[in-house]
């Protein structure tokens, strides 16, 4: 395979053209909007003499029908986001509406919202069944239409056979299965998911992600769930918001976030990066010209204004960093290999480039899986051509 | 790798021996002589109960005749059951005030919540003479006539933090997201509380309950003080019998009433442990 540093155009306006056409498709099926917030803001102790802004102006729409994950790290707001929207927090400027009706002042008995909590919260004094009926019960519903709905939300969730169990009984995965089922049974029109996975262990998380997304497709009602694990948000999310420090990030779909991240936090949140800094050197049509110590120059197209001299973040993928024998063929750099990690599926060798730390990830097996190098060999670096993104520093 | 577990077995084996208090020498004496200090008194005055002669201090054979004075003296059966109206009602009514407080004092946060703590369970602290004092010179000072009805109105009141503090326990254990959730679940705070709160608060209830019932049961210095000339408790009525000489009908009632509160202990310790589960 030819290396090079400079980025196809053709490639990347074809890419530009599938996103286009794919969000073009989603809009026809989901332009109904579930849920809307305009402008919010969270202020904690205000007035006081350490007051906390936990989200700051936020813009945000969610689809109906979607699979909406806020993705972001520990005290990045996006938990606080969801009490807003179920009524658990007041919010301090903005609104925030569902399918268009202002909830903004709504208590949570008064919303069409359900929450999965991450604890569960189910009612320890109550069986399944009970746990189930409860906010059937408390909308009204006739007697033997819950029990109906109650037998259907306990085959949906696998747990007909724990029906007359207490939830202390229960295994975790088995309390979470009823938290969703008690959630979903008064059909919701948003279900909003606290970190619902988080109590889990491994196997049994990746299992539910996939009973979660399979779930949302049977049911059809919009999810919005929350996690700070981006590889649970990529595996189950239509769209993720990116959240960090109260401030949206980015909205996009899973392969937008990870192939397109507009920032240097979501580059490096969003799965792993190598950030390097770089010299807007030119400027030519629509392509800059980019200069990063120790590696011959770069070219790429643009995606927003830049000007000469200014400094900016490459990112690029560990998984689409080429390794060469040192000399053999072009490169556009070298580096030393300092650590060589095995992964099983992969090796991962971390390089010195003059001053900047790389990583790069060969799959093992794979077609060009053949080479390997030790640490202490000097390699040749390549970037794969469409795998260097400009970040504003 | 192997001798790994077996160190770390070693170390909390080691650890276990530091903190374990019959390491000390002399440990196992003083334990037996605490428990006899503890108990004897109460065994021997049980045993006492069933003598047959008059002395509480010489035995001279096994008999029921005391408990059968005790349930044929008409005296004691009224204050008996003086004891027992006032225990139930002041146990009641403190308990129902003590749930209003604990619920409205559980976020501590909230304003005044603190100050709202330390004020209902200061009265634990204050000498129980001052409290009493402090009750004769009010009911006297607004005009209510000792007896009856200021008993169980000193009743009440000193229960309160009695009852209160096992609710507000039980409360302060609770998952705060459990009302949360019946509120997602549409249900209104009143509706929240009768269905989820109320029903997991129901082991602190009884145990507060049951507190307030064995304080008020045995109260002497305040109801002493409040009882006037008329009305008469049990522990006020045994105390007038020693005065007039100790006699076994002393014991007797006494252990009545020492089977009576350990019955009760014992179901309280059992709701306790069943309410332990959830």
């Amino acid at each position: 395979m030819r290396t090079s540093a400079s980025l196809s155009i053709s490639r990347s306006s074809e890419r530009m053209q599938g996103s286009t056409e794919k969000s073009r498709f989603r809009d026809a099926r989901q332009d109904t909007i579930a849920a809307e917030v305009k402008g919010l803001s969270k202020v904690y102790n205000a007035g006081s003499a350490r007051p906390y802004e936990a989200l700051k102006n936020f813009h945000l729409s969610i689809h109906a029908n979607e699979f909406f994950t806020l993705l972001g790290p520990s005290g990045c707001g996006k938990t606080t986001l969801l009490r807003i929207l179920g009524g658990f927090e007041t919010l301090s400027a903005g609104t925030c509406t569902i399918f268009g009706q202002d909830v903004s002042r709504l208590p949570p008995e008064a919303r069409p919202v359900n929450t999965v909590f991450q604890q569960y919260a189910l009612f320890p004094h109550m069986t399944v069944r009970r746990n189930i009926a409860f906010g059937l019960e408390m909308l009204g519903i006739a007697r033997a239409e819950t029990e109906r709905t109650v037998e259907r939300m306990l085959e949906l969730v696998h747990m007909t056979e724990y029906a007359d169990r207490k939830p202390e009984t229960m295994s975790g995965g088995q309390r979470q299965r009823v938290a969703l089922a008690r959630a979903l049974a008064p059909r919701p029109k948003l279900l909003l998911l606290d970190e619902p996975l988080s109590a889990l262990d491994l196997k049994l998380r990746q299992k539910m992600r996939l009973e979660l997304k399979a779930l949302q497709r049977e049911t059809g009602i919009t999810f919005i769930f929350v996690t700070h694990d981006q590889e649970e948000a990529l595996a189950m999310s239509d769209r993720i918001a990116v959240i960090d420090q109260g401030r949206l990030q980015q909205v996009g779909t899973p392969e937008e976030i990870y192939e397109h991240p507009e920032s240097r936090f979501v580059a490096d949140f969003i799965g792993e990066s190598n950030l390097l800094d770089a010299r807007v050197s030119g400027l030519i049509g629509g392509e800059a010209t980019l200069t990063v110590e120790g590696f011959a120059d770069i070219r790429t197209s643009i995606e927003w204004p830049l000007v000469v001299g200014q400094i900016v973040s490459l990112s690029i993928r560990p998984e689409r960093l080429v390794m060469r024998e040192a000399g053999k063929e072009a490169c556009s750099g070298t580096a030393r290999v300092v650590a060589r990690t095995y992964l099983g599926n992969a090796v991962e060798y971390h390089l010195m480039a003059g001053s900047q730390t790389l990583t790069a990830r060969a799959p093992r097996g794979g077609l060009r899986g053949l080479l390997d190098f030790a640490p202490g060999d000097e390699v040749g670096v390549g970037f794969e051509p469409g795998s260097i993104k400009v970040l504003l520093s | 790798m192997s001798n790994a577990p077996s160190s770390a077995m070693k170390t909390i084996k080691a650890t276990a021996r530091i903190g374990d208090i019959r390491a000390f020498a002399g440990f196992g004496a003083v334990s037996v002589g605490c428990l006899i200090f503890l108990y004897a008194p109460i065994v021997f005055l049980a045993a006492y109960s069933f003598n047959d002669g008059r002395s509480v201090s010489r035995w001279s054979g096994f008999s029921f005749r005391w408990y059968a004075t005790v349930f044929g003296n008409e005296n004691i059966q009224t204050a008996a059951l003086n004891s027992v109206i006032i225990a139930i009602i002041a146990a009641t009514v403190s308990t129902l005030l003590a749930l209003g407080a604990a619920v409205a004092t559980v976020n501590r946060r909230a304003s005044g919540g603190e100050a709202a703590y330390l004020v209902l369970t200061f009265p634990l602290m204050v000498p129980e003479i001052v409290t009493a004092v402090a009750s004769l010179v009010f009911f006297v000072a607004i005009g209510i006539s000792l007896g009856f009805v200021t008993i169980l109105m000193a009743h009440i009141v000193f229960c309160i933090p009695f009852a209160y503090l096992p609710i507000k326990a039980r409360l302060e254990g609770l998952d705060a997201s459990l009302p949360a959730a019946a509120a997602d679940l549409y249900a209104s705070p009143a509706r929240a509380f009768a269905r989820i709160t109320l029903p997991l608060l129901v082991p602190g209830l009884l145990s507060g309950w049951l507190l307030a019932f064995i304080i008020s049961l045995d109260d002497f210095i305040i109801t002493a003080l409040v009882a006037g000339p008329g009305a008469t408790t049990l522990p006020l009525h045994i105390y007038g019998m020693l005065r007039l000489g100790m006699t076994p009908e002393v014991n007797a009632i006494s252990t009545l009433m020492l089977g009576a509160s350990t019955v009760l202990v014992l179901v309280s310790a059992l709701i306790g442990k069943i309410g332990h589960k959830h």
